[in-house]
């Protein structure tokens, strides 16, 4: 579905990402698990386009994406949600959502988006800076969901948001895949939550894959001795 | 200055004035909003946005000239296609400028400031060029020339009134564009987060074509509204341009209603002004106050109360 070869990203003259190579087939859920500063944030923002990269290829079911600007990517098959959520404060709820769906060309916020978070349809008059931490992050999956993606990209979800509701999301996200029949693609750092929707784990280390495992062999310790400061 | 008449004479004086200031308050509102739109979407301060009032000016006047000369029957409504006109012609140089130039300069405000500078010379050369340097007049059909006498004293212009309801009509569509319609929220989305709003899908830099075209298309309505106040020439716009500034900065470079509120204030006062003193002490006066009042509140008169 994705493939990212000997992808590298560089911040002026230091190189972040080198050389990196990523392959996710259909339907599937790959955690991306690193501590903070290996490059996440990096790897995500130049697959949407945000920032560019040096060198190597992104594509999407063998479309190319790597010369296209975000908004190409976005129609071509990605949807992304942030680091930190990045809502727009001043636009309500439903205007959020509805940003999202000028990329298919759709007027009317979908009713499975809202059947997915009943709480963003009670909210939909409110300005999207007025929510909380947890319901912005639904707002912001709703947002890229809008756009009809076939790849999810998630820039630590469980940032910010109550240990109650890491479960839930890792529930709600596991469905988006079942009913969308998508692939996701996800940063974290919460074992847990990893855990819980992951069906291949990565990790990644100043910029490279260093390891990887599928959930159900996965050794817990070792990914939790990564993660440790 | 006000001894030398009575009170009644005064009332008369100020409601007179004020009246004939309307006209004024259109130019500075469309000009205003124009400069505000492009402001607030890519951070782009149009230097030349005085030379694309200008061109809706001129615009104006072909098109009263090819009325009168060719169509004299229809010669009453002119003044509805010269304003259709004065937007269009603007509207497409500024969605041309935009291409050619202000799009390689965003990021580099010092750059733009520059170009559309530059650009502004460009334009006054070739109006100058163009049109000669002698200043033209457009004439109004007749029934835009009368008054309304309110009392013996007071007259209402009716070419004031009616360029002030299409300004205000043009706020009130802006308004709607901005608030109500699927291109505002993409314009608004991008002001408040451009990189993000392009990774969910929206064509920034189509946005930003467009919203350049739409300020430029405004100012050339001003245009069509200025040949009622002033002839046109090719430098004529050099004049507006810092009294503009004034209007948005006073009200608020984000607030439609404080650019509203901030252009009747500034033209009401310099023409009550101008009345009692000459033209530059009026200014100088208006100056002071809206010095000081952005002095208490640095945001302009209707900062936007959002978080950021
Ligand atoms: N805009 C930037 N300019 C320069 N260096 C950056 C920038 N953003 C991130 N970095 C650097 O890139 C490295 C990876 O950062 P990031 O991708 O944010 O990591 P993570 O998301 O895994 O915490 C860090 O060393 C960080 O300092
Ligand atoms: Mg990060």
């Amino acid at each position: 579905m994705l493939k990212v070869s000997n992808h590298s990203v560089a911040y002026g003259q230091s190189t972040i990402i080198r050389g990196l190579n990523l392959d996710v087939n259909d339907n599937e859920i790959v955690a991306v698990v690193g501590r903070n500063g290996m490059g996440k944030t990096t790897l995500m923002k130049s697959l949407i386009g945000m920032t560019p990269s040096r060198a190597g290829s992104v594509s999407l079911n063998h479309t190319d994406l790597s010369a296209m600007k975000s908004f190409q990517r976005v129609r071509a098959g990605l949807g992304f949600v942030p680091q930190g959520r990045m809502i727009f404060p001043a636009l309500t709820v439903r205007e959020n959502i509805e940003t999202g769906l000028a990329a298919v060309g759709e007027k009317k916020v979908p009713r499975d988006l809202y059947e997915l978070f009943p709480v963003l349809e009670e909210m939909q008059h409110r300005r999207g800076g007025n929510l909380s931490g947890g319901q912005q992050q639904q707002l912001a999956i709703a947002r890229a969901l809008a756009t009809r993606p076939k790849v999810l990209l998630l820039d630590e979800p469980t940032e910010g948001i109550q240990p109650s509701i890491i479960q839930e999301m890792a529930r709600t996200l596991k469905r988006i895949r079942d009913e969308r029949g998508l692939s996701i693609v996800v940063s974290e750092q919460v074992l847990s939550f990893v855990m819980e929707i992951a069906d291949r784990i990565l990790v990644i280390e100043k910029g490279d894959i260093v390891h990887q495992e599928d959930k159900e062999d996965a050794d817990q310790n070792k990914i939790a001795s990564y993660l440790a400061v | 200055m006000f001894a030398d008449y009575s009170s009644t004479e005064l009332m008369s004086i100020f409601a007179m004035q004020g009246f004939a200031g309307l006209s004024l308050f259109s130019v500075f509102v469309l000009m205003a909003m124009g400069l505000a739109i492009i402001f607030g979407q890519m951070g782009v301060i149009n230097m030349a946005h005085g030379e694309f009032m200008i061109l809706g000016a001129y615009t104006t006047y072909l098109t009263s000239q090819f009325f009168q000369n060719l169509m004299p029957e229809l010669f009453a409504a002119s003044f509805f296609f010269a304003m259709v006109l004065a937007f269009l012609v603007s509207g497409a140089l500024g969605a041309f400028v935009e291409w050619a130039m202000v799009r390689h300069l965003y990021r580099r405000p010092l750059d733009t400031l520059l170009a559309t500078w530059g650009l502004s010379l460009i334009l006054q050369q070739a109006y100058r060029s163009i049109f000669g340097a002698r200043e033209v007049g457009v004439d109004l059909p007749d029934w835009m020339m009368g008054a309304f006498n309110v009392t013996d004293f007071v007259q209402l212009p009716i070419n004031g009134l009616f360029v002030m309801v299409i300004a205000l009509s043009i706020a009130l569509a802006v308004y709607l564009l901005m608030y109500r319609s699927g291109w505002g929220k993409k314009v608004r989305a991008v002001v408040q987060n451009r990189p993000m709003a392009e990774a969910v899908g929206i064509n920034t830099a189509g946005v930003d074509r467009a919203t350049f075209a739409l300020g430029c298309g405004i100012a050339g309505v001003a245009g069509s509204a200025f040949t009622m106040i002033g002839s046109t020439g090719p430098s004529s716009g050099q004049a507006y341009i810092v009294d503009t500034f004034l209007v948005v900065v006073f009200g608020g470079a984000q607030s439609l209603v404080g650019t509203i509120i901030s252009a009747f204030g500034i033209s009401q006062a310099q023409s009550t002004m101008e009345f009692f003193l000459s033209g530059s002490m009026a200014k100088v006066l208006t100056l002071l106050v809206v010095v000081g009042i952005l002095m208490l509140r640095p945001e302009g008169l209707m900062a936007l109360k959002v978080r950021r």
